[in-house]
């Protein structure tokens, strides 16, 4: 299952529609590095929504992809966390300790927006 | 209620996803909340992911259980690996990598009701958690 990547003027979007599989995840992780060197973006957006489980291999991969996606000076946000997800992330002992989340695509666009603000 | 067993054979990292969602589907099926059948998931899939990593193949069962008074699930983790050569390292808390092996083990035991495991070095490993239905 190929995650779309949006690109949404200087922020890229990537969207979940079902389950990821590791391979899915790890696949995800290389296009939107890819991609994010392309169009030169300034942040991404990975909406987990669809998201059923958020186990260590997955935030694993996010945490890495959003450092990756850091040294290319960009900030990625992790948006669309499930609250009973959350609540096994805890359980688990996962944290995305450096990634920022935010609760909706909405919510995650005006943090992004207003963290490039000033260099606009 | 049906009292069987569901086996899913675990021979790719594409089966952890399957597994973790017949397991959901049996848990909600049981009457677990959304988060109880989520926590039974995780923990599925953390187990199915130990199976592909260690030993490349084995098998998740997935069963219905009941005692006097609950009713509740039983998952197994069964591979024919390597097994775990120090199992009390593999079950310390490190709440990540640091001091643990990385397997996951303290995180899928605080995510269920009932936790076992055996392995020896080149008999394999079997892990057994239980849930209950609160």
């Amino acid at each position: 299952m190929e995650v779309p990547i949006l690109k949404q003027g200087e922020f890229l979007i990537a969207t979940f529609q079902a389950a990821l599989s590791d391979a899915d995840l790890s696949q995800l992780r290389r296009g939107l590095v890819a991609q994010v060197v392309r169009f030169r973006s300034r942040g991404v957006i990975v909406d987990v929504t669809a998201m059923d489980v958020m186990d260590s291999y997955a935030s694993r991969t996010l945490r890495e992809m959003a450092q990756m996606i850091r040294l290319r000076g960009a900030e990625t946000v992790i948006v669309g966390i499930q609250p009973e997800v959350a609540f096994a992330m805890v359980q688990l002992g996962l944290t995305l300790e450096g990634v920022a989340t935010a609760l909706d695509l909405e919510e995650g666009l005006a943090y992004l927006n207003q963290r490039f603000k000033s260099t606009d | 209620m049906s009292f069987g067993e569901i086996r899913v054979a675990i021979d790719s990292e594409q089966d952890i996803v399957s597994a973790r969602q017949q397991g959901r589907a049996l848990a909600l099926e049981l009457g677990f909340s959304a988060v109880d059948s989520t926590l039974i998931a995780t923990a599925i899939s953390e187990l199915a992911r130990n199976i592909v990593s260690y030993a490349g193949t084995g098998e998740i069962t997935l069963k219905t259980i009941q005692d006097s008074t609950w009713k509740g699930i039983l998952i197994v983790a069964a591979d024919d690996g390597p097994g775990i050569y120090d199992l009390r390292q593999a079950l310390r808390d490190g709440f990540s990598t640091s001091g643990s092996l990385g397997l996951g083990l303290p995180g899928v035991k605080r995510l269920m009701d009932e936790f076992q495991i055996a392995s020896q070095p080149g008999k394999g490993t079997r892990v057994e958690v239980k849930k209950w239905r609160q």
